[in-house]
């Protein structure tokens, strides 16, 4: 199966800032991809190139196997986008700004109405159908702006920052929601908040200064070649350092080991054996999972990014 | 598609109070010059008996009124036209519109008809009052028409300027300012043309009036109507390019 978005070195430049460099992007179906970078790293401009509001200065984006910049209409036809601040109409009510939307997506009319009663339905919009855009709060625009990404059934939803500004129970219902989607669609979504993407994402992409820095998904995120070993009666560290698929052991405290490896995972049976037979008292054998913030915080404060790609 | 963004233009205009005050602020002011021309036409009536070829009422009262509410229209074009594509942008609604599978040309096409739509009811309910005369005398249709023709082709120039003011400015109120201006300078373009003796052809050409006048006396000319197929199809082409271009560099 193809991927939904495959897009090869984008660039845009404004003026002097070269927004965005060489990056790549790639969505699979039932994927969720996080777009994380600081304010200003490139992030809304790669998004809206992704669903054509700006052409890229050199790049291709190529959208379920249709070239967006060929043929626009058709690779739109399966983008559902919600910018950062949602484009929304406030004099008109809920229904009639989906209604809108779903006929610029050339919806038939027969189907709008069924289409609009679903999206307002999975946004949790029942009630509010005939209210006043303008009327209603931040957080309930935010849905509809959410609805309108989602009315025509698109195989692909880019949300730029759909969080910003919600309540904390609003935050899990939206998250929620996209966990939802994300199973049938594939789904974009930028931000700077790390707890979202390590609870919605399957995959995460960190892009700083237009460049893309960071490209993983989560499981392997998670994996790093490490563990935690606590015993009770310690051995030497050498004896520790040659045991099998250790390349490398430190002594952390009084009891406790860091043991580095390439293939330590695999051999983590074999360490709880040797620790039993030789009677250590085994008290501890945890892999350390990498985290989220510090991989960001490294990959984003420093000066030098170059040699970045191969961190973590 | 041209058919829903012009609807839901309509729409939106029609929701706001603007559009209702335009209206009542047009019919107010159009009446009472309607009185007036009347009045005058009263007034020079038992001269007019005495004159050969005497002009009619369509000449004292419809020409006059129409050429008034050209000023009118002017004055009126910039606060619709303002919004239509730099209210999108400084809201950030137009990206709904530059995401959905439709053309610049779509929504360019789409927002002209939306305002278009709302200045020929306006310029019918112009065409109403000088209408009522029926009941009393007889009216010229044929020029009858030709004005109402006029100010057709007028509007569709002034809504094409206006919109391409509204597709480079951000600002609403920057776009009003520059298309006003612009307005005011094709019709008295000419101004200059008469001052010289050389080439006021030049100056005349491009002048709005100029093109506009000869339907007030009737004569429905292609050349004139000519200048604003192309002025308004100019500007809307203008338009397009704007947005794609914006589309490139922003």
């Amino acid at each position: 199966m193809s991927a939904l978005i495959q897009a090869h070195s984008l660039h845009k430049i404004y003026r002097d800032n070269h927004a965005v460099n060489d990056i790549s992007i790639e969505l699979q179906q039932g994927e969720i991809l996080g777009l994380l970078g600081p304010n200003g790293a490139g992030k809304s401009s790669c998004l809206q190139m992704l669903c054509g509001v700006l052409a890229p200065n050199q790049g291709e984006i190529i959208i379920n196997g249709t070239d967006l910049l060929d043929q626009p209409n058709q690779a739109k036809q399966c983008i559902g986008y919600l910018p950062d601040k949602p484009p929304l109409y406030p004099e008109l009510t809920v229904n009639e700004y989906l209604n809108y939307a779903a006929s610029l997506r050339r919806i038939k009319k027969s189907q709008i109405k069924n289409l609009r009663e679903l999206a307002i339905e999975r946004c949790g919009l029942e009630g509010y159908s005939q209210r006043l855009i303008a009327n209603l709060s931040k957080g309930y625009q935010q849905r509809v702006g959410i609805a309108q990404a989602i009315i025509h059934q698109p195989d692909i939803i880019i949300l730029d920052e759909p969080t910003v500004g919600l309540d904390p129970i609003q935050i899990i219902e939206i998250r929620k929601l996209i966990l939802e989607l994300g199973a049938k669609h594939g789904i974009i979504l930028s931000t700077h908040i790390l707890p979202e993407v390590q609870a919605v994402c399957s995959r995460v992409q960190i892009i700083h200064r237009g460049k893309s820095v960071f490209n993983k998904n989560m499981q392997e995120l998670k994996q790093s070649n490490q563990i935690l070993l606590r015993l009770q009666n310690t051995p030497e560290l050498s004896v520790i350092s040659n045991l099998t698929g250790v390349d490398s052991a430190e002594q952390a405290s009084e009891h406790s080991f860091l043991l580095a490896g390439v293939n330590l995972h695999a051999s983590l049976t074999n360490i709880s054996r040797h620790c039993v037979n030789n009677n250590w008292g085994l008290l501890e054998l945890t892999p350390i999972e990498n985290n989220l913030e510090q991989i960001f915080i490294n990959l984003t404060s420093g000066e030098d990014t170059h040699n970045s790609e191969q961190v973590a | 598609m041209i058919l829903n963004i012009a609807l839901r233009e309509l729409r939106s205009l029609f929701l706001s109070p603007l559009a209702w005050i335009i209206l009542g602020v047009i019919q107010t002011i159009m009446a009472w010059k309607f009185l007036g021309f009347i009045d005058y036409y009263f007034s020079i009536q038992a001269d007019l008996i005495r004159i050969k070829d005497t002009p009619g009422v369509t000449d004292l009262v419809v020409a006059p009124l129409f050429d008034f509410s050209k000023v009118l229209l002017l004055i009126i074009c910039p606060l619709i036209t303002m919004r239509l594509l730099s209210e999108e942008k400084q809201s950030g609604s137009i990206k709904l519109l530059l995401s959905s599978p439709i053309s610049m040309t779509e929504i360019v096409l789409g927002k002209y008809l939306g305002a278009l739509l709302f200045f020929i009811f306006v310029i019918l309910m112009i065409g109403i009052m000088p209408l009522s005369l029926l009941s009393s005398t007889d009216l010229d249709m044929g020029k009858f028409a030709a004005g109402m023709l006029g100010q057709l082709l007028t509007i569709s120039a002034f809504i094409a300027l206006g919109l391409f003011m509204s597709a480079i400015s951000k600002q609403p109120v920057n776009a009003a300012a520059g298309t006003f201006g612009l307005l005011i300078l094709f019709l008295i373009i000419n101004i200059a043309g008469n001052a010289t003796t050389e080439g006021n052809n030049f100056f005349d050409t491009l002048s709005i009036t100029h093109h506009s006048i000869q339907m007030l006396r009737g004569i429905v000319n292609t050349a004139d109507i000519m200048y604003f197929v192309l002025f308004s199809l100019g500007f809307i082409l203008l338009s397009i390019r704007q947005l794609d271009a914006q589309r490139l560099q922003s």
